[in-house]
């Protein structure tokens, strides 16, 4: 699908900032989130979890618990089947243990009373007759052969002999001949990293309220990235049909891909099958740390070598990710994303997935790259240093750029890395002075950005304006966006336009609102929309001026004649064509359905300054600049705010963010007093560079752009720290006792 | 024939091969000759892969179109955040 025969370059809507649709709801309490919704005769929906990290469960006996009363039902993994589907058997077994439990926080058991007293009541009595297995929480002891096992026989048949039991997965990517490569090398450094698991740390707990009926029709309403993913999950482990199970997203209170699968949904809907009633689960905050994906954790080693003039000869990364207690395939796109931005005749990317006695990883922004890249870049940088050589220029002698062959295999079209690196070169903050205590990081980052399954209706109102139904819940502003590429397309002002999101029932299906790929495949299906309603207004028009079809073109929200051979007619607008509509044939409206493709990969560029307290170990992040090719700014103001939340993120992610777990296996800091996110007051204002380097994919240009923002701050921020102390670490999070630490070490 | 590029950790199962040869002209066709030809690759197939078909990056999509000189790599299937 190539669009670049119908690509604008001049917009009159696209690229401006127009007031957000959805922003008077939510500043004044309109806007329904997850926990809103409150339906008659709902009951309270409470999940009992495992106090061990690994364990036998013997036997579950909740007979006084349902002997309560005003409790209406109790499930346990019993109450649901066992699908075929080795995936869709994992999703289940992470919402309802089976036999036994893998993490401190599995659910075992859940029950819906009249009331929250109840309902707590309840739980205290559900006895779990235990057996403590032995458990293992790092992923390097996790792929030793003796380590306990978390799961037998999981590995899938890429993972080599001699691996331990706990390896499920292994990748491998690269070209060239690394030895020969090294063998160029004026200096080879190989470094060893580590990254903690972090959390999403959406604002939003998780929330539904399920519906089921005694016909076998439910309603599920819930806060979700994807409510046509959770209709296709939950009518799976429920055993009903995708038609029978209406699923409505609410407002979001954040997502970052954490909420792309589905934790209490199917229990919400197992106890109203059961209890004959709604019932209605609100996650703890605790709950949500305990048994919600983070991100993965990570043990990584990185060589790479260097000629004396910047150039870098050869690139090898070993990555080792745990994701909790079932299989994923994460390294795999930290693998192909850890030498991206570089054009290199020899690299190699070696990765691991292992289980462990953690709550499942989940998606988490561009996952898996972050960490892959925060090692690169590293060892990039302090080659860099020792070879005096500024980390800027030698990123622009070797990157990646049109024709370069990927170190993941592809050729790379036209992609924005060299402007990106080149903007940030010329930028006013990379001359900054430096005072004492304080330095700067840099660090390149890569997403590959997706499209995928995508429905969107438009119909053209008999007053003239636009009604746009579209199915991905809005994170990032997309509402706006839609609303502005139609008026774009259509020529209406946008404020004639209103994009709604719709039930699962209501379009075809809507892919997760993930991979960075709203914009622009839901933008792209959008546009098609519109042409799809404006052939419609141009076919009628031909009919009333008595002319063919292929003479009426679309012009500045109206149909005109195509040229002085077409006929002598004055233009009509869309008002005038649509308050005809009844006369002249019916509703007008247009629609496209597509598994959209072409979405481009991304680059950014980050820079940050820090000042280190050597007394107390504390970063202080002093300046932040974002530069990053969005391919075509459709809401610059969302496409900065997804630029500033990504380097926020990252710079949680890099300073203080860590799931931290005793010798119990148990975790220790499930609340965000513990589990420290940056807040306003830890940070500057996060300047932005947005680029755009059109994508040829899509017919306006328009690339992803909410991942890439979190991939390089860790490195961006871990560099500027190690030249403002002298040090390097290491080890994420660079938290104040372990800077002080390698300050004191360093004497 | 289209020239496939396999990522490394499948090369194993086929036959240590970087590359191979099938007859397709589009994704769908492409797959079902590299299970036919490789049987030990239909569990990843099935598990879902992506395809880079001239630097662009496709999930699912069978009737993307494959000619003899594009340049194709099979990738894992991507999810995103």
């Amino acid at each position: 699908m190539n669009f670049q025969s119908n690509t604008k370059a001049n917009f009159k809507v696209v690229g401006t900032r127009v007031p957000r649709p959805d922003g008077v709801d939510k500043v004044t309490g309109r806007a329904l989130y997850g926990a809103d919704l409150n339906v008659p005769g709902m009951q309270v929906g409470l999940i009992l979890r495992s106090p061990h990290a690994h364990a036998t469960i013997n036997r579950i006996d909740t007979s006084a618990a349902a002997a309560l009363p005003g409790v209406k039902a109790i499930v346990t993994s019993a109450d649901l089947g066992v699908p075929e589907d080795q995936s869709l058997r994992d999703v289940q077994d992470n919402c309802l243990a089976r036999g036994k439990v893998l993490y401190d926080g599995h659910a075992v058991a859940a029950v819906a009373a009249k009331d929250m007293a109840t309902a707590k009541a309840a739980l205290k009595l559900i006895k779990v007759d235990y057996t403590p297995l032995p458990h293992v929480t790092d992923v390097d002891e996790a792929m030793k052969s003796d380590a306990p096992v978390v799961q037998e026989a999981r590995a899938d048949e890429s993972v080599p002999a001699g691996c331990g039991p706990n390896v499920t997965h292994y990748c491998e990517f690269g070209h060239g001949d690394l030895e020969a490569g090294f063998g160029k090398a004026d200096l080879i450094l190989e470094r060893s990293f580590t990254t903690a698991a972090t959390h999403q740390g959406y604002i939003e707990p998780h929330a539904c309220v399920a519906s089921y009926g005694n016909d076998d029709k439910a309603d599920l309403w819930c806060t979700t990235q994807g409510q046509y993913f959770v209709r296709d999950l939950c009518s799976g482990i429920l055993g009903i049909e995708g038609s029978q199970l209406r699923v409505t997203a609410s407002e979001i209170g954040g997502g970052f891909g954490g909420k792309t699968t589905v934790f209490i949904e199917p229990v919400a809907l197992a106890l109203s099958r059961k209890a004959g009633r709604p019932v209605k689960i609100v996650m703890s905050r605790v709950d949500v740390f305990r048994a919600t994906g983070p991100t993965v954790s990570s043990s990584m080693d990185v060589r790479i070598g260097m000629t004396k003039d910047g150039r870098i000869t050869a690139a090898e990364a070993k990555l080792r990710y745990q994701g909790g207690a079932f299989p994923c395939g994460t390294v795999d796109m930290g693998a192909q994303a850890a030498f991206a931005a570089y054009d290199l005749k020899a690299v190699r990317t070696q990765g691991w997935n292992a289980l462990t006695n953690r709550p499942k990883e989940a998606a988490y922004r561009a996952p898996g790259a972050p960490m892959a890249i925060y090692a690169v870049e590293s060892v990039v940088d302090e080659l860099c240093q020792q070879l005096d050589l500024d980390p800027l220029d030698v990123r622009i002698l070797n990157a990646a750029d049109a024709g370069t062959k990927s170190s993941y295999g592809p050729t790379f079209d036209q992609i924005g890395l060299l402007a990106t690196l080149e903007a940030a070169k010329v930028h006013d903050h990379y001359r900054a002075p430096l005072g004492e205590n304080q330095g700067r990081g840099l660090s390149c980052g890569f997403w590959f950005n997706f499209g995928g399954n995508t429905s969107v209706s438009l119909a053209i109102n008999s007053d003239g304006t636009v009604s746009v139904t579209e199915g991905n819940p809005d994170i990032g502003g997309s509402r706006a966006s839609i609303s502005m590429m139609a008026a774009e397309e259509l020529g209406v002002a946008y404020e004639k336009v209103r994009t709604i999101i719709t039930d699962t029932n209501s379009l075809g299906q809507n892919d997760v609102t993930d991979g960075s790929r709203v914009t622009f495949a839901v933008g792209l299906a959008t546009i098609k929309a519109a042409r799809a309603a404006i052939r419609v207004m141009c076919g009628r028009v031909a009919k009333i001026w008595g002319i063919d079809e292929d003479a009426v073109v679309w012009e500045d929200g109206a149909a005109k004649p195509s040229g002085p051979n077409a006929g002598d007619f004055e233009p009509m607008t869309l008002a005038e064509i649509a308050a005809i509509s009844s006369e002249t044939g019916g509703p007008i409206a247009g629609h496209h359905e597509v598994n959209a493709e072409g979405a481009g990969v991304s680059f950014g560029v980050h820079l940050a300054d820090v000042e280190v307290d050597p007394e107390t170990g504390a970063t202080k992040v002093l300046r932040y600049t974002v530069f990053q090719d969005a391919g075509k700014a459709v809401h610059p103001d969302y496409v900065e705010g997804q630029m500033q939340g990504g380097a926020v993120q990252g710079i949680g992610w890099a300073l203080n963010e860590e799931y931290i777990y005793g010798e119990d296996g148990r975790l220790q800091n499930a609340g965000f007093l513990d589990y420290r996110v940056p807040v306003a007051s830890d940070l500057p204002n996060i300047d932005t560079v947005i680029l755009e380097i059109p994508n040829p994919g899509h017919p306006y240009g328009v690339r992803g752009v909410g991942e890439t923002p979190i991939v390089p701050p860790l490195a961006a921020l871990s560099n500027a720290v190690g030249r403002a102390i002298g040090v390097r670490l290491h080890d994420l999070p660079m938290s104040p006792p372990k800077i002080l630490k390698a300050v004191m070490t360093k004497g | 024939m289209v020239s496939v590029k396999l990522w490394g950790s499948l090369r194993d199962l086929a036959e240590g091969q970087e590359t191979v040869e099938v007859e397709a002209s589009n994704f769908k066709e492409l797959l079902d000759a590299l299970a036919a030809k490789y049987p030990a690759l239909k569990p990843q197939i099935d598990r879902g892969v992506s395809l880079a078909v001239d630097g662009l990056v496709y999930r699912n999509s069978w009737f993307t179109e494959v000619k003899p000189d594009s340049e194709v790599v099979l990738m894992p299937y991507m999810k995103g955040g």
